[in-house]
């Protein structure tokens, strides 16, 4: 191990505390950088009209339209869970002419511009769209501008996060539990679902957490494919952004409520990204 | 599938394979046969596909030729899940989330008895194995030596007509290794079926095994008993294995001519293509040529190498015949012994014993 360093050991102090001194041109810039992500925070705090935000809060369209967040944003995470899982275990266990290429594809929907999303979406699920109208005439099946739309919206901006996120944990997963699941008379699909599925839990729910963090907060694809109508496809963001040009006070007391749910969301990761290694 | 034409009915019961793996730049293609209630081991170096004729076996690599039968059944084609063979993993793969008695009730499970009637069965098996009362350990709580016979409880739980046991004993230190030897050795012989171990260790393969078949670049060396194995051993690496030196020649009468080197004087009287083998400890070092020594096998040496042995010292010597020497470190102490010193070897001809190749 390392030499005794016995005049480091004095005082209790630890190896690692020794002044290594930080660059002034590093410095500089790397407090800039942290006072430019956490000012607008603050601003928000500062701002937030904490006497009228008790009301804000209970009135029924701020409920309306959490309510409608967090169940579009549930409903795209259980969808993503239902096909993403199954999608990642395809990429990461099997091998077909291609794969790179469908990986790719997947995790398009993490660069796009959501907005273009929502455009496509409507040109496949729309009323006059690809496959849409084929459900508008068979089933009477119209998506877009519905909830049922605005989960899709957000299914399609999410569920590529989910999927990296199990691929990896999925990567990193011993394969050779699946061998010894089916050397014991198991089935390739009772191998994953009694071995592989629980010894990859914790990567799903990380998975689960950061897709339905983003669903929450997807603004452009929902607008673009779901429209804006309260009640029925006008979630949080989408009431901000209107708020905001006629109420401020309730656009900060609605973000205030997103900013929240996102630290919530962060200290329930904390054991997985906030430490880092 | 009835067995072919041709195969008397006596070879139908048990193991009959020739496995053939074509991968990469590497060939596997042996021949493994054994009767219900035999314990094989299969011996060779890292690299020598002793995992891949396992796993060939398992069904987790597929085969590019040759035949798989088990007690007359077919396998080749059968997918893993579907195989009668139970599988020991070298590093065990005990599913971490399952505690000790759902681990053994996996495969009654998959076998399609109810959850109660599979955690009855595992329960079972747990007793025989002395495990009762860690039934509801995880994984990691266990011992190695625990581990290893959840491990060994959970493939037999299915009730395989063929064990694989793939170095059993490597994950373990040296005090648990000699007392799960033991335990692994009662177990096997208790087997009804048949078992095929995988291992390096020659002291494993030797203790748990009825037969061993060596392994060198994909293909058979040599099979037999291991006290066969262990006289006549027909390579450098088993020699090696079982501590002998090992050369070949053509034998004449009590000479056997060397390849390369000196003729080598034995007791048996052969002819033909020869090996002539002794053991370390028949060597006689000197310092000065011997004069009155009776010894017809006299090399002139030099020192390349030495090691502690045991208690002994063994020295590694170049020179008209490579040979392995060992001696007392009194002995080593007194001749001056140091890599570069020059040596006389003798080795009595009745302490040499030659076989034909």
């Amino acid at each position: 191990m390392t030499p005794p360093a016995s005049d480091t050991r004095k005082g209790g102090r630890r190896p690692g505390r020794i002044r290594t001194g930080v660059p002034f041109a590093l410095l500089l810039p790397a407090l800039l950088g942290l006072a430019f992500l956490l000012l607008p925070l603050v601003a928000l705090l500062i701002r937030a009209p904490w006497h009228s935000l008790p009301e804000q809060l209970t009135s029924p369209e701020v409920w309306q339209a959490l309510r409608l967040s967090l169940v579009c944003a549930t409903s795209a995470t259980a969808l993503s869970l239902v096909i993403g899982v199954p999608l990642a275990w395809l990429l990461a266990r099997t091998d077909f002419p291609g794969r790179g290429l469908v990986r790719a594809l997947v995790t398009l929907p993490l660069v796009l511009p959501p907005v273009v999303g929502g455009v496509a979406l409507l040109l496949a699920l729309g009323r006059n769209g690809v496959v849409g109208q084929w459900l508008d005439a068979w089933f009477g099946i119209t998506l877009p501008f519905t909830t049922t739309g605005v989960v899709l919206a957000e299914t399609f901006v999410a569920m590529p996060f989910l999927v990296i996120s199990v691929e990896g944990t999925l990567r990193a997963a011993d394969p050779r539990y699946e061998e010894a699941a089916t050397t014991l008379g198991a089935s390739r699909f009772t191998a994953f679902r009694r071995v592989t599925l629980p010894l990859i839990a914790p990567g799903i729910a990380a998975g689960a957490v950061l897709a339905w963090a983003r669903a929450l907060g997807e603004f452009g694809a929902t607008i673009t494919f779901a429209g804006n109508f309260p009640g029925r496809t006008q979630t949080m963001p989408l009431a901000v952004y209107l708020a905001l040009q006629s109420d401020p006070e309730a656009a900060i007391a609605l973000s205030l409520v997103l900013l929240a749910v996102s630290i919530a969301v962060l200290a329930g990761l904390r054991d997985r990204w906030m430490t880092t290694s | 599938m009835s067995a072919p034409d041709g195969i008397p009915p006596d070879t139908a019961e048990g193991l009959d394979a020739h496995l053939v793996v074509d991968r990469d730049a590497f060939r596997l293609d042996i021949t493994l046969s054994a009767a219900p209630g035999d314990v094989v081991a299969l011996l060779g170096p890292n690299g020598a596909g002793k995992t891949t004729a396992l796993r060939a076996l398992a069904g987790l690599v597929p085969l590019t030729g040759g035949h798989l039968r088990l007690d007359g059944d077919a396998l080749e084609r059968t997918p893993p899940e579907a195989r009668p063979v139970g599988v020991v993993f070298q590093d065990y793969l005990l599913f971490p989330h399952l505690s000790a008695l759902d681990n053994v009730a996996f495969g009654p499970r998959c076998h399609g008895a109810s959850k109660a009637e599979a955690r009855a069965q595992a329960a079972g098996w747990l007793e025989r194995m002395g495990l009762a009362e860690h039934a509801v350990a995880k994984p990691r709580r266990l011992s190695g030596g625990q581990a290893q016979r959840v491990a060994l409880a959970r493939a037999l739980a299915t009730r395989p007509r063929l064990l694989l046991l793939d170095e059993p004993l490597a994950a373990l230190d040296a005090r648990t290794r000699l007392e799960v030897r033991a335990q692994l050795r009662r177990h096997l012989a208790e087997f009804e079926a048949v078992a095929v171990l995988v291992t390096h260790d020659p002291l494993d393969a030797m203790v748990l095994a009825d037969r061993l078949v060596v392994i060198e670049h994909g293909t058979v060396v040599q099979e037999g008993t291991p006290s066969d194995i262990a006289r006549h051993p027909r390579t450098d690496y088993i020699a090696q294995l079982v501590g002998l030196n090992l050369y070949r020649g053509r034998a004449d009468g009590h000479t056997v001519h060397l390849v390369a080197g000196p003729p080598l004087t034995t007791t048996e009287i052969l002819s033909g293509p020869a090996f002539v083998a002794f053991p370390p400890s028949a060597v006689t070092l000197h310092r000065d040529r011997p004069t009155g020594s009776s010894a017809r096998n006299l090399w002139r040496c030099e020192v390349a190498g030495l090691e502690t042995h045991g208690d002994q010292i063994r020295a590694d010597l170049t020179g008209e015949l490579p040979l392995a020497a060992d001696l007392t470190t009194i002995a080593a102490a007194e001749l001056d012994l140091r890599p570069g010193a020059p040596v006389w070897a003798t080795v009595k001809a009745a302490q040499t014993h030659a076989y034909p190749a």
